[in-house]
């Protein structure tokens, strides 16, 4: 039996469907006034080898419910892994005990019904992959044979590890919509350890699609991750300055995320965001547009309808610099006095547009100043867009690496970091739910020494 | 724990028509030759999280999970399967999917297994602390300690207040025969204030918690809660840019020993250490730290939101000591480790739930008291920085550097506290930051109750705590060069 065979059959598809559809007639039995319910099933397989050796061997298999129920103005939620008659009414039945409790909100309730999918488009998120236990654990063993004898520096390793799942989700609400998608996600990663002058460094690399035959082939991750480890090998603090300060693309997502935190109707209806009554202002500099593409085939971040079951569009957030949309579900869209962007759950494949340089142009580009590779910590407010994380990377100086760099500190206002934003990369990352290149920023504060 | 075991198995096993007998068949499914440990952990969480926000409780959720997860060890290997249904068929299911790791095939002939079950003291009130409160006086609470906050000053403009509890019902069983349960309460109240200005936002939050009923939310400690969040909000809202560089230090007591958690606490796991994988590899014996630090990883604190009575695979927690007068004294191990590395095990083995494989995770992990004044060591820093409120920390465990980020910290100039500067990422060494302690203060703290540790993708509840303590030197991430 392969990892993925469960969760294939219709019958299945059809018990998480019937399971929504019971949750919603108990609701109503109850004398909800609107409820919603959504369904997930997945199943998967991770194999780790580490130093040649089998290392774990994991099976998983997980099921939610989860009901909302509205009596008028009033909510509640609960949720079961118990798909059972018995448990789904127990489960209906917190959800309308919480709502007894809970305080009147206008603003509470389902999407509104005119905005719901009613052509549920196709998009390939789908692939599962064939693959038996022993074919995984070779697999993995080949990426990390890769990883360790690309040089003897590469000392110990912390395996590399093949990932398959597939899931199904279900939703559906009193408005009478029901939706369902299944989709797979697969992965291949390495992490190996270095050595040099006694001291160690670690770091690794790895390759996610929802199609196995779109992933990076075992001996590029595995050599993909000893190059990442073997260049910090070496690194050192460079004393306090300020100076430019370039992400590389797999961490510059990271900037967008904070962008999200701040336009999320969540954080704006509570006045806990510094982009707050920012809209059709300019945030970033002309030539930034960060779009949305929520329908791109085999995409990570791909789907036809949002968690509300709301269809999901096309749209710019941000065109030439000037901030156009939110992200919004129907709660926070109604708190502003809005339309919900059909976002509940968050964006989909959002996009920062690419420029003209990869990541060599934009080291010229720079000059002197600093590349971040690795960025730790939550040193984020989002509140004032106070920005201090930790970082290592390497200093560069015309245009070329010098030398790694570890132990310092890299900080700013994201207000202030957007507005310097001087060049977008085309170096797409496109693992993520994020697809973004290698960003410049004109000026940073770095601490260390 | 006999009376433990017996609620344990009524809630875990008797529904599914499961007798501790038929254990027996399970392990004869996953023990073969080459498995030389194997454990099933059944699992019943029930937990609820009530939030107010704009003055009123607007949502609650409730949610039910159960399992059991079988695990197969082989040498190195580990095997996980688990199920969600507790009924034979499924852990048998489970158990020929975990012995996957070894090649032998085929089940072996099902022996008795002679349970026996060890002693542990109980360290928290066996109970449902979601049965402690009613609704009604949940939903209340929340709205006091809003009320409270937003009294402390008109420019609170925003109070986020929530409640969450969890009961939490275990049963180990192992292939040796040892038998454990566990029933673990755990609740949190948490405060976000936000504050407004001349048109500046800052936020403060605070909050506590413990294996406690929500009756240890007394008036007197939950408004504290608000009045200490709103307090830190108004501060903040004075804070002027913090500076960068490498200076002195001072941390307060409690909660800024997150810095122990991140800069040691990690590589000092049983794991990173078999493997090589940690920067103290290999160096216990040897000075990690100045002799004025002692460190502890402590899960036997009554009533602690890092305490267990019991660890995920059974055995007693301990008071186990890391960092002895500055000296790397042992790691903290998990059953499998401990083997591996042919050492005891520390009480150590934790998952976040029967689908998540145990690995070597901190309990309470704090730094035991010196003889300082506090005020002494304030008082000898010339200049630096003082902090005393963190958000959270990371660590690269293999080059050992760590960050931890302040939320609230004051200059000191000349033996005397500043103005008040905003948060900042602290970045530092694991392995030498210890050896720059020069000062530890007589104020042990153990922070409220509200931490959560994540390692590789598991989340579990911990403490952290220390005295006040002096650094002579880390690097201060703020935008003032």
């Amino acid at each position: 039996m392969t990892a993925t065979e469960q969760v294939n059959d219709q019958t299945s598809n059809q018990q998480l469907i019937d399971v929504t559809q019971q949750a919603l007639d108990e609701a109503k039995r109850r004398g909800a006034s609107a409820a919603d319910a959504a369904v997930s099933r997945s199943q998967g397989l991770t194999v780790t080898v580490r130093l040649g050796a089998v290392e774990t061997v994991e099976y998983n298999r997980d099921k939610t419910l989860v009901v909302n129920v509205y009596f008028g103005h009033r909510s509640g939620s609960a949720s079961t892994s118990d798909f059972t008659p018995h448990a789904v009414a127990d489960t209906v039945r917190a959800a309308s005990s919480i709502a007894k409790y809970t305080a009147e909100d206008e603003c509470a309730g389902l999407a509104d019904r005119d905005r719901l999918a009613t052509n549920i488009i196709e998009l390939d998120l789908d692939h599962p992959w064939e693959l038996a236990l022993d074919g995984a654990i070779e697999m993995a063993r080949e990426c990390e044979d890769h990883a360790r004898q690309l040089d003897e520096r590469i000392t110990n390793s912390e395996g590399a590890s093949i990932s398959t799942h597939r899931g199904s989700e279900a939703y559906a609400n009193t408005h009478g919509f029901a939706g369902l998608v299944t989709g797979t996600r697969h992965s291949m990663s390495c992490a190996v350890i270095g050595e040099q002058d006694g001291l160690m460094q670690r770091d690794y690399w790895y390759s996610a699609t929802r199609d196995p035959a779109d992933l990076e082939s075992p001996p590029l991750v595995g050599e993909t991750a000893a190059r990442r480890t073997l260049r910090r090998l070496g690194a050192r603090q460079i004393s306090t300055r300020e100076a430019p300060v370039l992400f590389e693309a797999p961490i510059a997502s990271s900037l967008l995320s904070h962008f999200l935190s701040a336009v999320r109707g969540s954080s704006l209806y509570r006045k806990a965001s510094f982009l707050l009554d920012q809209l059709d202002q300019s945030v970033f500099p002309s030539f930034v547009r960060i779009h949305e593409q929520p329908h791109l085939p085999k995409a990570v971040g791909s789907a036809a309808f949002d968690n509300e079951g709301v269809t999901t569009e096309n749209r710019d957030l941000v065109t030439g610099g000037v901030l156009r949309g939110y992200v919004l579900d129907s709660y926070s869209a109604r708190k502003l006095g809005m339309q919900t962007t059909g976002n509940a759950g968050g964006v989909r494949n959002l996009t920062i547009e690419p420029g003209a340089l990869d990541l060599t142009g934009l080291l010229r580009e720079m000059d002197t100043g600093l590349l971040v590779t690795e960025l730790i910590g939550f040193g984020v407010n989002v509140v004032t867009g106070d920005y201090s994380r930790g970082a290592a990377g390497f200093w560069v100086e015309g245009g070329e690496i010098q030398y790694p760099v570890e132990e310092i500190t890299i900080a700013g206002n994201l207000k202030t970091m957007f507005q310097h934003i001087a060049r977008v990369g085309n170096d797409v990352d496109e693992r993520g739910n994020i697809r973004c290149g290698s960003i410049l920023l004109e000026k940073m504060t770095i601490a260390g020494a | 724990m006999t009376e433990l075991i017996e609620t344990a198995k009524n809630t875990l096993l008797s529904p599914g028509g499961l007798d501790i007998r038929d254990l027996d068949a399970v392990f004869g499914k996953v023990i073969t030759p080459s498995v030389d440990y194997a454990d099933l952990y059944f699992q019943y969480v029930r937990q609820e999280s009530w939030m107010l926000e704009e003055g009123r409780v607007k949502s609650g959720s409730h949610s039910i999970e159960q399992g059991v997860g079988v695990r197969a060890v082989s040498g190195e290997k580990s095997g996980l399967a688990y199920s969600d249904e507790i009924i034979l068929p499924a852990l048998s299911e489970a158990a020929t999917a975990a012995r996957a790791i070894s090649r032998q095939g085929g089940d072996s002939a099902a022996h008795a297994i002679s349970w026996s079950t060890g002693r542990a003291p109980q360290l928290y009130r066996a109970e449902d602390p979601l049965a402690s409160l009613s609704d009604t006086e949940k939903v209340k609470l929340l709205e006091r300690v809003e009320q409270e906050a937003r009294r402390q000053d008109p420019r609170v403009k925003e109070v986020i207040a929530s409640l969450a509890g969890v009961h939490e019902v275990i049963l180990v069983a192992r292939n040796d025969g040892a038998l454990a349960a566990d029933i673990r309460p755990l609740v949190r109240l948490n405060v976000t204030v936000i504050a407004e200005h001349d048109g500046r936002r800052e936020q403060g939050s605070s909050g506590g918690g413990g294996r406690v009923s929500y009756d240890y939310f007394s008036d007197a400690l939950a408004l504290g809660y608000a009045r200490e969040a709103a307090r830190q909000a108004l501060t903040n809202l004075e804070a002027q840019d913090p500076p960068a560089g490498t200076m002195t230090v001072v941390l307060g007591p409690g909660w800024p020993g997150i810095l122990l958690h991140e800069a040691i606490g990690h590589g000092l796991e049983g794991d990173f250490n078999r493997k090589g994988t940690s920067a103290f590899a290999g160096r216990i014996g040897e000075r990690v730290a100045s002799a004025a630090c002692t460190v502890v990883d402590d899960g036997t604190m009554l009533d602690r939101r890092g305490s267990l009575s019991v660890d995920d695979e059974g055995n007693p927690a301990q008071k186990t000591v890391l960092i002895e007068n500055g000296i790397l004294a042992t790691y903290m191990q998990d059953t499998m480790n401990a083997r591996l590395m042919d050492m005891a095990p520390t009480g150590n083995g934790r998952r976040e739930s029967f689908a998540h494989l145990p690995m070597p995770r901190m309990t309470n992990t704090y730094m035991m008291a010196g003889d300082m004044d506090p005020q002494e060591i304030i008082a000898s820093v010339e200049n630096g920085l003082f902090a005393v409120n963190f958000g959270g920390g990371q660590v690269d465990i293999t080059s050992g550097k760590f960050v931890f980020s302040a939320s609230e910290a004051y200059l000191i100039e000349n033996g005397r506290l500043g103005h008040a500067v905003k948060g900042a990422t602290l970045i530092g060494n694991g392995p030498d930051v210890l050896t720059r302690v020069s000062m530890v203060g007589n104020d042990l703290e153990l922070d409220p109750g509200v931490g959560t540790c994540g390692k590789e993708g598991q989340s579990v509840p911990v403490g952290v705590g220390q005295p006040t303590m002096r650094i002579d030197g880390i690097t201060v991430g703020g935008v003032q060069v």
